[in-house]
């Protein structure tokens, strides 16, 4: 505590901190750089880990006049209780549309607003409002940047994101919306396997092949990277972005409630009726299990049901892993087809990084032996790193580099690809690849267009990403509809399209009717995504109360502050050291602290601050003296706030432990 | 790195050649052209400019794409001599927009073994389907695999000596046997082209379950 306190003053002398954030489907975190090391910055639970999901409680009578939300442990809490006003692995509907998601939704309490058309953002309803997935996203990115504000006292204003190296572009876009609604320039999107090579890469001067395993909550990423001098190229990346250890919950849970319909009669499916707090008592239940069979040869389902049975089962890790085998073995593909892109054979990848917390269940790692041939090589995949925090670190690490970098990322380079090729509808309904897949970003194309009727004045492009031949099987991304050519016979315009992908995986297109040298006009609309508006509407909600909410959060820390030391010297009098202190050394200790318990209730942030410092002080000698002396030299300088701990009260500190996991 | 150093960009160039400071040459050290790739990207990377000025930044985007366009493109043989065609003209570059789907013309020789192989292929798929196996076909295909593999592999030995040529033409100044080379060129792509699809064809057909 100590330490963090030292390297939090220290930090707040240097604005505009650039932080890491990874926005996961399970769980999201925030790091930064602390000289040369990554760390992840605590939530006010003291919880490295924020849970992804977003609550709105039922509002108290009379209080709420806009709806409360809350974000993280508090949210997931209420998410057994009230699992209709809470949402998690909002990650999975970023940048999809109502015809994606229909299939998993049938296993996630969520409603989506009843008017959606195929094509359109979602809409989820929560407590009676609607909000798309970039606002949910942006109300967990803005409970990091609060965490992030309250450790630095400063506001933090910059990101960069991690997103899985698979997203395509409208979920990157998505992604990207979400931090500008929660008030964070985001810097760089970065891919999720990419972070974690580069964590990794900081206290071991690499060279060679690397492949980064990246299974978490709801993606799977696998990523082949070439090790060079300090420069970390990606060769080829391909993955699953619906695939992770919420497949596995819901398999299990399918599993349960077929067992539930079998003996007890009971149908919990959510169409089948109002179960949703049995269902959620069940996928707790369940993860819970899944947890514990990474490490044990068993475990236990004991949930109670709907009339007053209980489901109780036990699991072996023999029947566990039965179960979850197809799950894992998509994985194999994808890792086929990186290496085959990349042109190299399991042999020849020199390490395995193992990102995601579903890479801690037994089998996934022996699949990862088999796969890369480890094992005859004498080697093993790569686990130093805890699997939840080392994608938030790596980002620590390039926002690090983004932000001027330091000593320890100076020679440091990271050259990423695009996952997806990208191509444009051509005539008959096939692909024209125009940027082929783990094309190294910044990359572009340049395509030349005309016009095929006389005075024509539009042309219209349509935009996709995927691999297939035909459009209709790959992601349309947006149609740009190119006006203003001037009129001419058809076939004569030379109308210059310029597609750019750039470092953060997002397209850019720009064009120029070259006979007339004329900046062509391109509208865009986007297949999946918000428009430019839309994002700003959102914006500006968010950032009146993100102004608000900042202020209000300073305020009640400086009290909590205020009010510990207050308490410390009310105790003070009963101690020894007491005694030892001189009369004007107790009067300069009372004045402060009359002076701070007058202006407590003012609400004035500096004056509480300037108060508690100088009640601090004012008790320096005291902090001391009280202190056993062997103790003193080795502290030195302790304030009461520190010594208040040996007084037999913790103080209000700022990181206290976790709490533990809901029970 | 602060804004007010000044950055040296190489001149925004429409020749990937000359990005590299590289002649027109069809034979390229490929290690030296990824030294010199990671060299220009620690200059030009968008994530070591972040702090610069919009317009920086733009110019910057534009700059270290067309680094990695060029890098994409010259580091491999086949996609290094189409590009040279492309820019010295001697082949069109067929533009994505209008492309048709046809498939290139069957070379000549290659007519009479490419007839026989499609109605393996047919036959194979047809067996595929009916989840039956013709162990006689399938060594047919399995033989047709590794001869038409072994052509692809000769079409690119000829590339990297037709290339030579080249270069030694463009040494000489001799522009009518750059003609003459470029044609050949131009030739062994299309070859390439076809026998390349011919053996994707046959590997899918055979690594069907």
């Amino acid at each position: 505590m100590f330490e963090e306190k030292q390297a939090a003053a220290g930090q707040s002398t240097a604005p505009g901190k650039v932080v890491g954030i990874d926005l996961g489907t399970t769980n999201s975190l925030v790091a930064f750089m602390q000289g040369d090391t990554p760390v992840v910055i605590p939530g006010d639970d003291g919880s490295n880990l924020v849970p992804s999901v977003v609550a709105v409680p039922v509002a108290q009578a009379g209080k709420a006049v806009r709806d409360t939300i809350v974000v993280g442990h508090a949210a997931r809490t209420s998410l057994l209780s009230f699992p209709e006003r809470a949402i998690y692995s909002v990650k999975r509907l970023m940048g999809r549309g109502v015809e994606d998601v229909t299939e998993e939704l049938k296993l996630f309490p969520f409603k989506l607003a009843a008017d959606i058309q195929p094509g359109e953002v979602l809409r989820i309803l929560l407590g009676g409002t609607e909000y798309t997935p970039p606002e949910i996203s942006a109300h967990i990115l803005r409970q990091l940047k609060r965490n992030a504000e309250r450790y630095f006292g400063s506001p933090v204003t910059q990101a960069v994101i991690t997103v899985p190296a698979y997203f395509n572009d409208a979920q990157r876009q998505a992604t990207k919306d979400a931090g500008r609604m929660a008030g964070l320039e985001v810097l760089r999107l970065v891919n999720e396997p990419t972070a974690a090579a580069l964590a990794y890469g900081l206290d071991r001067k690499k060279e060679g092949i690397v492949a980064v395993y990246d299974l978490g909550g709801g993606t799977f990423d696998i990523s082949i990277l070439k090790l060079h001098d300090g420069i970390f190229e990606v060769i080829a990346t391909n993955g699953d972005t619906h695939l992770g250890g919420d497949d596995i919950d819901n398999l299990l849970i399918v599993v349960a409630i077929e067992d539930i319909k079998g003996d007890d009669g009971i149908d919990l499916r959510i169409a089948a009726g109002a179960h949703a707090e049995t269902i959620q008592a069940l996928r707790k239940a369940v993860i819970d299990a899944k947890i514990q069979l990474s490490s044990a040869e068993s475990a236990a389902i004991d949930i109670a049901l709907p009339g007053g049975k209980r489901y109780q089962r036990t699991i072996t890790r023999e029947q566990y892993e039965q179960l979850i085998a197809p799950v894992i073995a998509r994985t194999v593909e994808p890792c086929k087809s990186a290496l085959r892109d990349a042109g190299i054979k399991p042999e020849q990848i020199d390490e395995v990084v193992m990102v995601g917390g579903s890479t801690r269940i037994p089998k996934v790692r022996a699949l990862v032996d088999e796969l890369f041939a480890l094992t005859p090589r004498g080697k093993h995949p790569h686990i130093e790193l805890n699997p939840d925090e080392v994608v938030a670190l790596g980002a620590a690490v390039q926002a690090n580099i983004l932000g001027g970098g330091s000593a320890a990322t100076e020679d440091m380079l990271l050259l990423d690809v695009t996952p997806l090729s990208l191509g444009i509808e051509a005539l008959g309904g096939v692909v024209a690849k125009i940027i082929q897949r783990n094309s190294t970003i910044p990359a572009s194309a340049t395509e030349h267009f005309t016009t095929g009727v006389d005075g024509q004045t539009n042309v219209a492009i349509h935009v996709l990403q995927g691999e297939r031949e035909l459009a209709k099987d790959c992601r349309s991304l947006a149609r740009f509809d190119l006006k203003g050519i001037p009129p001419m016979t058809a076939g004569l315009p030379r109308i210059e399209v310029k597609f750019l992908i750039d470092a953060n995986g997002l397209l850019h297109v720009s064009a120029t009717e070259q006979r007339s040298g004329k900046a062509a006009e391109i509208e865009v609309k986007p297949t999946y995504g918000l428009t430019d508006e839309q994002v700003e509407s959102m914006i500006l909600e968010s950032f009146d109360f993100a102004e608000q909410d900042f202020a209000e959060r300073q305020l009640i820390e400086a009290k909590n502050d205020a009010n510990t030391i207050l308490d410390a010297v009310a105790k003070a009098h009963d101690h020894a050291a007491w005694q030892q202190l001189t009369a004007s050394e107790r009067d300069a200790i009372a004045q402060a602290q009359r002076h701070l318990a007058s202006i407590l209730e003012g609400g004035d942030l500096d004056a509480i601050r300037a108060g508690t410092a100088s009640l601090d002080k004012a008790t320096t000698r005291f902090a001391e003296i009280m202190m056993d002396s062997a103790v003193t030299s080795a502290i030195g300088g302790q304030t009461m706030n520190e010594a208040s701990e040996s007084l037999g009260q913790a103080p209000n500190a700022p990181h206290p432990f976790a709490p533990a996991d809901f029970k | 790195m602060t804004t007010e150093q000044k950055l040296e960009y190489p001149v925004l160039t429409s020749d990937y050649f000359a990005v590299f400071g590289l002649p027109r040459k069809l034979s390229i050290d490929v290690a030296a052209l990824e030294k010199q790739f990671y060299k220009l990207s620690r200059k030009l990377h968008p994530d070591l400019n972040a702090q610069a000025g919009p317009e920086a930044q733009a110019e910057i985007l534009a700059q270290s794409s067309q680094l990695n366009d060029a890098y994409r493109v010259l580091k491999n043989p086949v996609t290094r001599v189409e590009y040279l065609l492309e820019i010295t003209g001697f082949r069109i570059n067929e533009n994505n927009a209008d492309k048709k789907t046809d498939a290139p013309r069957v070379p000549a020789d290659l007519l009479e073994e490419v007839f026989e192989l499609n109605m393996q292929l047919e036959e194979m798929r047809a067996n595929n389907k009916m989840g039956e196996d013709d162990p006689q076909l399938r060594a047919d295909l399995e033989r047709a695999r590794t001869q038409f593999t072994d052509q692809l592999a000769a079409v690119d030995h000829d590339l990297e000596q037709t290339g030579k040529a080249w270069d030694s033409a463009l040494d000489q100044a001799d522009d009518v046997g750059k003609k003459a080379i470029a044609k050949d060129l131009a030739a062994l792509l299309d070859r390439r082209g076809y026998l390349r699809n011919l053996v994707r064809d046959v590997n899918e057909t055979l690594e069907k379950p």
